[in-house]
């Protein structure tokens, strides 16, 4: 921790100097005498491929929404400059602000009818709409079919206009520094962890009190807003503007530098966009003359290499490019941050949670057969059964995974039946998994911040801008503390990904204790534990009773259960058959006659 | 528009439909099997269509050469992928499928092409020279991803898309080429002729439907396929073989691509990327069909044919942007009625 304070003391990780002096190489190349312009355009070209690829690493590396439709975006602001410029007479930079804003509203409009298609559909929905509106595109009379629009005038500064390569290219790096600035910033955050819980842990995120739907959108028009800008720039560089690029097929080609690139760092967007803009320079010039005739073969070659991509390193090549580069520097946890603001606690011994006549009928099946228990606050709660007794099915009913058939519950003297996951996870009920979700390639110390979701509210600009610094500090040093509390301060910043199932269960735990909740539901803590480990989260749950904390757990594991729990309900094909102390439970005939049989 | 308008949209659309169709049910075999949403399924149209016309000028078809590149790379890549359990039987039969095999077709093709055999044997001779492509390429591009997520593989099988649509300018060029009808009968039906050519295209749609839906809901080997694709694993450890369902899928789908393409050689010039295209369409209605129904999955080409007929006629500008508009609304239903399962990748 001393050494963190350190880096960040002395300003600058050594990452984030290579970087800077990568930037500063890139950007003296054009002052360089002799530099051939063919350099220079292709450096442009790659900086416009990278404004897109930036936005759909987001979106699909990061996000796991694989878009078809990127290329269109393009088309819609570098149409809607083409037409302002071209035929009114706009400003280019007026002309921004209008293209990104057609765009957004597309990309709205696009976004609420794709995100939240699931699975393949995604992906094909987005072919779907972008073959349509390249189509539209190359139609429209007003947008001259397919001819296009020409000339559109080119950028200008104070009189000075950016007609060659080289100035240009400062115009497109500027705004793809932006951009890896933003996106770096944004994925550093708290949305940005919304967004990397959306890929396989979106279940656990919705838990959390991340709305999942909104997070896609937010993703998705993020990603449209890069490409507009791309579309923009393209215009004024090309000076023209024809359906072409816009169409799937350079869609595709962008989604190959997003593939080539691979996982969740922009960095990764420009280096996809790098290897696929010369390789195809490269096989365009090379192939017509190794074996003469029409162009055109660089799409066999192009795809051969896009599916041994996929075939040997399917997390792209970035993977490979970022070991030879220096270590990122551990984040910094500050340790004088203020606080999170906390919950009123509720009074100990006082009724926090009341289940009343709950039932769960899956068509013919009554899984949960008119259920009534209650919860006192600062107690240990075992729900135990044989399997098969509703055990699952009443914790997800109190999750709010699965609506009730009948009844009421009440948390805190408040009907919570009918809530979603995130509403009740608002109210302050922090639960685990029985299967671990957790995002291995993300840090433990991320994890946990994600339970802390509800506690902050930066957005995606004051992120991007690094408004968010304070209540991003008072996050990490509250789930820094959480961490430490439950024993996995020196794991705090590996990869998820590392941990024994036993120390992720125990993760899950500081997870849901940064919601600040008042009630923690455990779904099977102990399952595909061994006994140290099991004796290890008996002590951590009886340190947290002893902190006032209520605790519900479902459980298979008797003995976990007897020596730890303050009231045990027993369920036995739905129905409540037992409940009291453990004493008085391991005793009642009922329960014996239900775990041994009906002789014992 | 009167009725005699109407009845040719109609009949046209039809017709298309019926292509698409056939498209369409290859695209939900193959999915159906080996979870690939299978884009270049559209190539094997047109590698049949040209192979055909080119057959049918009396010369040899640059796609034997494909056809002998494909096994030797396939050849290769399962030798590798099989080192550990190799013997000189599996070696034998290897070559045997994948050397053997093209070596013999080309020759063939070589003896009978100049000779100007009839249209249905110059049919034959294409079907063969781009059946065995099906597995070949399934063995190159897909089975060492084979357990990846259908994510995973709907974007190889773009990449394979890519470098087929390639590879057929490479060896067939520009220029368009029609082959000559398999039948020059033609029935007056009131105001409309129907031609053998259009029949057999009805029949080799309502066949091809029927033969896979009884195929993969009744004998034990069509469950075996589908188990395949639910749980690879399971699949295996009950005894499927489940990288020969595979081959079994991509040769049908193969056969029934290169016998649309062939079908459709003598109605339309057909170009390199014809077949993506009117692949795209079959694929549209694999996609109404969930991707699972081999009906349902005709019915939607139909659709999709009439839509189009009748958008070129009132609409011809906007004919794709309406077709393709089309199958949002049904992704949508698809979506919120399927249930969810996170995939992790």
């Amino acid at each position: 921790m001393s050494d963190a304070t350190m880096k960040q003391k002395s300003g600058l990780s050594r990452r984030s100097m290579f970087f800077i002096v990568l930037t500063a190489i890139l950007f003296a190349i054009p002052l360089i005498p002799g530099v051939p312009v063919y350099w220079i355009t292709l450096l442009d070209n790659i900086g416009l491929a990278a404004l897109v690829a930036i936005g759909l690493i987001l979106l699909t590396g990061v996000g796991g929404m694989t878009s078809f439709g990127q290329a269109t975006f393009c088309g819609f602001a570098a149409y809607t400059t083409a037409v302002l410029c071209a035929y009114h007479g706009f400003s280019p930079w007026i002309s921004l602000f209008v293209a990104v804003a057609v765009t957004l509203v597309a990309a709205v409009i696009l976004g609420i009818i794709t995100v939240p298609l699931s699975g393949h559909y995604l992906p094909l929905g987005t072919l779907a709409w972008g073959i349509a509106i390249f189509y539209l595109f190359s139609k429209l009379d007003f947008l001259g079919r397919n001819d296009g629009i020409t000339p559109v005038p080119p950028i200008s500064i104070a009189g000075y206009q950016f007609f060659d390569s080289r100035s240009i290219f400062y115009v497109i790096w500027i705004f793809v520094i932006i951009a890896v600035l933003t996106t770096t910033n944004l994925l550093d955050s708290r949305t940005g962890r919304a967004i990397r819980a959306l890929r396989g842990a979106s279940g656990a995120a919705e838990s959390f009190g991340v709305d999942t739907t909104r997070t896609k959108l937010v993703v998705f028009v993020y990603a449209a807003m890069l490409a507009a800008i791309s579309g923009w720039l393209y215009a004024h560089v090309q000076r023209a503007v024809n359906p072409t690029p816009f169409g799937v097929g350079a869609s595709i080609e962008y989604l190959f530098m997003a593939v080539a690139g691979g996982t969740g760092h922009p960095a990764a967007a420009i280096f996809g966009a790098a290897f696929v803009t010369l390789l195809k320079e490269i096989l365009t010039r090379l192939l017509p003359f190794l074996f003469g005739g029409q162009a055109h073969y660089e799409e066999v070659v192009f795809g051969i290499v896009l599916v041994l991509i996929l075939q040997k390193s399917r997390l792209g090549l970035w993977p490979l490019v970022e070991k030879l580069l220096p270590q990122p520097a551990d984040p910094f946890i500050d340790r004088k941050a203020e606080a999170l603001p906390v919950r009123t606690r509720p009074e100990p011994g006082s009724k926090i949670l009341d289940l009343d006549t709950v039932r769960k009928q899956f068509q013919g099946l009554v899984a949960v057969n008119d259920v009534s228990f209650s919860i006192k606050a600062g107690e240990i709660v075992g729900l135990i059964g044989p399997n098969g007794a509703g055990k699952s099915t009443t914790f997800n009913l109190v999750t709010g995974t699965l609506p009730l058939t009948s009844g009421k519950i009440e948390f805190r003297g408040e009907p919570i039946h009918g809530l979603s996951p995130r509403q009740i996870a608002q109210r302050g009920i922090g639960r685990t998994f029985q299967h671990v979700k957790v995002l291995a390639d993300m840090s433990v110390l991320d994890n946990v911040a994600l339970g802390a979701h509800l506690r902050g509210s930066a957005g995606v600009a004051s992120a991007s801008l690094r408004l968010d610094r304070a209540e991003e500090a008072r996050i990490l040093a509250e789930a820094a503390r959480q961490i430490e509390r439950v024993g996995l301060g020196e794991h705090m910043h590996k990869q998820a990904g590392s941990l024994a199932l036993g120390q992720l269960r125990i993760l899950e735990i500081a997870r849901a204790l940064c919601l600040d909740p008042t009630l923690l539901l455990l779904d099977e803590p102990a399952a595909g534990l061994r006994h140290f480990e099991k004796q290890q989260l008996s002590e951590l749950l009886r340190q947290l009773r002893s902190e006032g904390m209520t605790v519900l757990l479902v459980e298979h594991d008797m003995g976990f259960v007897m020596n730890l729990t303050d009231h045990i309900v027993v369920l036995d094909f739905g129905t409540k058959i037992a409940e009291g102390s453990p004493a008085v439970v391991s005793k009642h005939p009922a329960v014996i006659q239900a775990y041994l049989g009906a002789d014992a | 528009m009167d009725s005699t308008i109407l009845l040719f949209l109609v009949q046209d659309g039809v017709t298309n439909g019926a292509l698409y169709g056939l498209l369409g049910v290859a695209t939900v075999l193959v999915f159906a099997v080996t979870r690939i949403i299978f884009v270049p399924q559209g190539e094997f149209v047109t590698y049949g269509a040209l192979t055909l016309a080119l057959l049918d000028t009396g010369r040899v078809p640059g796609t034997v050469w494909l056809l002998l590149g494909f096994g030797l790379v396939a050849f290769v890549i399962e030798l590798w992928m099989s080192r550990h359990e190799l013997d000189a039987r599996r070696i034998g039969k290897e070559a045997l499928a994948k050397i053997v095999l093209p070596c013999l077709i080309v020759a063939a093709t070589f003896w009978l092409a100049p000779m100007k055999l009839p249209p249905w044997a110059n049919l034959l001779l294409a079907l063969a020279i781009v059946a065995p492509m099906g597995p070949y390429l399934y063995t190159i591009a897909f089975r060492p991803v084979a357990e990846a997520s259908v994510l995973t593989l709907f974007i190889v099988a773009i990449g394979v898309h890519l470098s087929m649509q390639g590879l057929g300018l490479l060896f067939f060029g520009a220029e368009g080429l029609r082959a000559t009808p398999l039948s020059s009968t033609s029935l007056p039906v009131g105001p409309l002729v129907i031609t053998g050519q259009t029949l057999s295209i009805y029949a080799l749609t309502l066949v091809s439907m029927a033969a896979l839906t009884f195929f993969f809901n009744k004998p034990l080997f069509g469950k075996a396929l589908r188990a395949t694709a639910i749980n690879r694993l399971g699949a295996r450890l009950v005894g499927i073989r489940t990288s020969l369902s595979g081959s079994i899928a991509f040769v049908l789908a193969a056969i029934i691509g290169a016998l649309t393409g062939a079908l459709t050689a003598p109605m339309t010039t057909i170009y390199y990327d014809t077949g993506f295209i009117i692949g795209l369409k079959g694929f549209i209605a694999a996609i109404i069909g969930s991707l699972a129904s081999y009906p349902l999955t005709v019915v939607a080409a139909l659709v999709v044919g009439i839509a189009e007929a009748f958008a070129s006629f009132f609409a011809s500008q906007f004919k794709e942007v309406i077709v393709f508009t089309l199958i949002i609304p049904v992704l949508i239903w698809l979506s919120l009625s399927s249930h969810h399962v996170e995939e992790e990748e």
